[in-house]
Formats: C-alpha cells, sequence, structure tokens
C-alpha cells in the first residue's frame, strides 16, 4: 500500500511517501494511524493531534472509521488552505 | 463544459472570461484570489496533491454544473511560490441569467476552499516560514451551500 504525506504532516514524518506493508489486524484509517504511530518519533509527531489530520483513501477524503482493505493510495495531510 | 486547471502559470482571466461567453450565455460570473501581503507576508508557496487535486475540483465543478443551469465553468488553481499581488485562483460561471452565474461562482471558491487538497505555507518578510492554518469561518461558508 502506498502511503503518501502532504504539509507538515511530510515535514514531521520526513517523507513524501512510502510503501507499507499493513498488518493484517489493521482494517481501517484509524488503525493504520495507530500503527504508524508506533514506527517512530517522526511518526508520534505527525499523528499527535489527531484534529488536525485529514485523510483520503484513493484520492477521496475518508473518516477514521473508513475501512482501508485493498486501497492502492492512502494519504494523510493537514486541513486544506487553498483558494 | 467544464475546463479544470492546476499550473504554475499565472492566468489570463480576461481569455478566460472570453471563453465562457459561448453557446446561450446571459451572464458570465467570475472570482480572482490574489496573494496578500498583509505587511508581512514575502511569499506564498502553494502545494497540493498531484492526482486528487484535479480529482476534486471536478466533483466541485460537476456540482455546481448540478446545481445551477450553467453553460460553463471554470476552476484554475495555481500551485508553487507565489508574491503579494499575484494571482492564485480563478473561478468563473456562465449562464443564461445572472443569479445563476453569481451563486454558483460564489459556490465554486467557497467550496473549494475547503474540498480541494491545496496547502499554503507563508515566508515571512523578517524570515522564516510557517504553514497557514485553516479558518473555521470558511468550513463554515462552505457548510452554508449543504442546505
Amino acid at each position: 500500500m502506498k502511503l503518501l504525506y502532504f504539509a507538515w504532516l511530510r515535514e514531521k514524518i520526513g517523507l513524501a511517501e512510502e510503501d507499507v506493508a499493513v498488518p493484517t489486524g489493521v482494517r481501517d484509517v484509524a488503525g493504520l494511524v495507530a500503527w504508524l504511530q508506533t514506527r517512530g518519533p517522526g511518526y508520534v509527531a505527525a499523528f499527535a493531534q489527531a484534529n488536525l489530520v485529514r485523510c483520503a483513501v484513493d484520492q477521496d477524503f475518508a473518516q477514521a472509521d473508513a475501512p482501508i482493505a485493498g486501497a492502492k493510495e492512502i494519504a494523510f495531510f493537514p486541513p486544506v488552505t487553498g483558494g | 463544459m467544464q475546463r479544470i486547471i492546476v499550473q504554475e502559470a499565472d492566468f489570463n482571466a480576461g481569455a478566460e472570461i472570453a471563453r465562457l461567453n459561448a453557446d446561450e450565455v446571459g451572464g458570465i460570473g467570475s472570482f480572482i484570489g490574489v496573494v496578500r501581503g498583509e505587511g508581512k507576508i514575502a511569499a506564498l508557496h502553494l502545494e497540493h496533491y498531484p492526482g486528487m487535486t484535479e480529482r476534486a475540483l471536478r466533483k466541485i465543478a460537476t456540482e455546481a454544473m448540478a446545481r445551477w443551469p450553467l453553460t460553463g465553468c471554470t476552476i484554475i488553481h495555481r500551485v508553487g511560490r507565489m508574491v503579494p499581488g499575484d494571482h492564485i485562483v480563478f473561478v468563473g460561471a456562465a449562464s443564461a441569467h445572472r443569479e445563476a452565474a453569481l451563486s454558483a461562482t460564489a459556490f465554486l471558491i467557497d467550496w473549494l476552499k475547503t474540498s480541494a487538497p491545496f496547502w499554503k505555507r507563508e515566508e515571512f518578510l523578517t524570515g522564516g516560514s510557517a504553514w497557514v492554518e485553516a479558518r473555521a469561518t470558511d468550513e463554515a461558508k462552505a457548510a452554508g451551500w449543504t442546505k
């Protein structure tokens, strides 16, 4: 599964994207975030304020309870500030 | 007709409005967002999520065309580095009547602000930079259109 990080999440994690093998017990976005937080201090810092993190599963906005099975690409980013 | 563009280059607003002047158009609404300096900003860096951005903008345009009888709708958003006074975004909507064109234009920019994956980082005149935080007022404006 491909993971993408944008804006300050990218800076805190130190990666723009990565390919990961997600453990089988991880079923939804919230589970994925919990697993990522076990991968190092950069991830812990990036996801420390859950209310400031948004997610997209295969390029559609997704909530914490969205399933991730079969997803090709999951992105994490701050609330958007375009326009 | 929808025209969705994400680009680094500036756009020509006059040419975009002329392009919307087709078919049975009676009115064209347009909005241009400009980088504000606020006496402290040296530049603005616009980051986005290539692929999802275009997809999100297309959804917003499709929603506008479903809500109002538009003949055309254009969204152009710039990315990369911009300085105060630079254009950042263009939205336009054309219709047989002004109400649809004006309402759709406001809807396009309000929804774009909360539903398209762009992020701004401000570079300060005094040095340093910071990511811009999302504003609750923008969320409220976009939510107002869901009624």
